[in-house]
């Protein structure tokens, strides 16, 4: 039964996505793909898992390498978003 | 595992569902998009803090990267966005293709997962870097047929991949990845530069499943919702482009499509009007109703800021109703030129999609096309043999008068003839796109 909880997160995720998404104005889908850039960083945790506590060898050494580019993903991303949803204002009431 | 660790993996999914919600309106996308920094703190500093990950090297790797990161987000050029979208996507699967090699090399079991965390992870780095080069000019958009080659590597990926998750060994895990970031490559090059806002989304889409894949090698559930809904997201918005321009996707990413030009039929007998900003001016100030149609060339003579004064002295001058009218591939990625107009300082208020403007050409005065040419082009609608056809396009021909401002009778991206130059309610204005707009200014505010 244990083997089958992933695969159930999985597609229930799929489902929140899709309504989530669709959500989305148009006029954001440029940001969207920027903070879905950030996002799809979270891999970060997975690298810094992979490095372990010491870099001994070449595991530790290609999930460092793994760190410095997730980490280049998030920072790039979130500014970018940030620098963009700033741009997005009402007009000014005369 | 230690308690805060799955809390706050629970706690940063629903901070990335809560920031991607954010963006269903522009007044709420700012929040959004700090809780999903948020929520990245949280799972990071969670995981650094746990007793499975995390070193001062880590710390260093991540302020390194982030401070690239930063600095390249902070400093790239609006009509650059794409190609920055792309070099990161293509380190999301860089990212993912690493920690599959790490696990490996490190003796996990879970050989296929690492094996499918590798191969998107793969095919979405060198992919990205095709993607990239061609937006950034630096390969040409043209469409290279690789595929032959294609077929031949992924045969041999397929054959490595079965004898891996038989067999595991590390060395075969290696020319595994060598193949997979061959195949990223040659799958790419055959497409077009006109489908990269297609490639992108996709590519986004896969950095996401790979974080999903490399979730179930390591049995992380973080990794494996978000990577999930990432991988939602590019999907629908590969869906929305491809519709867009009424092609299949994998019509798109067979490629072949656009760069060169097909003997499309010659109009000898029809002449074009050509008109001076002056009258183009005159003809717009005593409008009631004027929709401003811009296309990628727009962005690209830089003229999206004197286009705003335009607009703003017709409305302020003259109470001229001015409208934006945007195409879903007006831009090279989705929502791009939403980007572009935005940063010249359009209000978000007054930027309409192609469904929601539509009818209302019928009653407009005057449609102001500028650097657009295909996603006006009716022959969309009434040529079944036109390569574009069934691509929904903006009625611009519906106007009092058009006007399209053009450096010359060319045909767009598809290499299609457009017959509304020819029309009779149709002025061309010939020149730079930011000069034209320019001298309707000038002309605008001398009265």
């Amino acid at each position: 039964m244990e083997i089958w909880y992933l695969p159930a997160i999985l597609i229930l995720s799929c489902f929140i996505g899709y309504f989530v998404v669709w959500g989305v104005t148009p006029a954001l889908h440029s940001p969207l793909m920027s903070v879905s850039n950030a996002v799809s960083g979270v891999i970060i945790i997975g690298a810094l898992s992979a490095t372990g506590a010491a870099l001994t060898d070449v595991a530790g050494w290609t999930g460092l390498a793994a760190v410095f580019f997730a980490a280049v993903n998030i920072f790039g991303g979130f500014a970018v978003s940030h620098r963009m949803l700033m741009m997005f204002r009402r007009r000014e009431k005369k | 595992m230690p308690w805060f660790l799955p809390v706050s993996y629970i706690a940063a999914a629903v901070l990335f569902i809560l920031a991607i919600r954010g963006l269903a309106s522009p007044r709420t996308a700012r929040a959004g998009n700090a809780l999903g920094m948020l929520g990245m703190l949280t799972a990071v500093t969670a995981t650094l803090f746990s007793p499975a990950g995390g070193s001062w090297w880590a710390v260093a790797a991540i302020a390194s990267g982030g401070l690239i990161g930063t600095c390249s987000g902070l400093k790239v050029r609006m009509t650059a966005l794409p190609q920055m979208v792309a070099a990161f996507n293509g380190f999301g699967g860089l990212a993912a293709m690493l920690v599959a090699l790490s696990e490996v090399s490190n003796g996990s079991p879970a050989r296929f997962d690492n094996a499918l965390g590798l191969i998107v992870g793969g095919v979405t780095f060198t992919g990205s870097l095709v993607a990239f080069a061609k937006l950034q000019g630096i390969l040409s958009g043209k469409p290279r047929p690789t595929h032959l080659a294609a077929l031949t590597v992924l045969i041999a990926a397929s054959v490595l991949t079965g004898q891996f998750i038989r067999q595991g060994g590390l060395e075969i895990f290696w020319i595994l990845a060598a193949a997979i970031a061959l195949l990223g490559i040659l799958l790419v090059l055959p497409i077009g530069g006109a489908d990269m806002p297609v490639v992108i989304s996709v590519l986004n889409s896969c950095s996401g499943w790979a974080a999903a894949a490399i979730g179930f090698s390591l049995n992380n559930m973080l990794l494996v919702i978000t990577g999930a809904i990432i991988g939602a997201a590019g999907t629908i918005l590969s869906y929305i482009m491809a519709k867009a321009m009424n092609r299949s996707l994998i019509n798109i990413l067979l490629g072949g499509f656009g760069g060169e030009t097909k003997a499309a039929l010659r109009s000898e007998n029809r002449t074009a009007k050509a008109g001076n900003p002056q009258d183009a001016a005159f003809i717009m100030e005593n409008a009631n109703k004027v929709i401003i149609v811009p296309g990628y060339g727009m962005a690209v003579a830089q003229a999206q800021h004197v286009l705003q004064k335009m607009a703003q002295d017709l409305r302020q001058i003259y109470n001229v109703e001015v409208k934006y009218a945007i195409h879903p591939v007006a831009g090279r990625m989705p929502g791009h030129m939403n980007v572009l107009l935005a940063e010249a300082g359009v209000p978000y208020e007054d930027v309409f999609e192609l469904h929601d403007i539509n009818r209302e050409f019928a009653s407009t005065d005057v449609a102001y096309v500028i650097g657009a040419n295909d996603i006006t082009n009716p022959l969309a609608q009434t040529d079944p043999s036109s390569p574009i056809y069934g691509m929904p396009v903006l009625d611009v021909a519906k106007a009092k008068t058009v006007f399209f401002v053009k450096r010359s009778l060319g045909s767009g991206y598809s290499g299609v003839e457009n017959p509304l130059f020819y029309a009779d309610n149709t002025i061309m204005l010939y020149g730079d796109a930011k000069q034209i707009t320019e001298q309707i200014v000038n002309a605008l505010e001398k009265n």
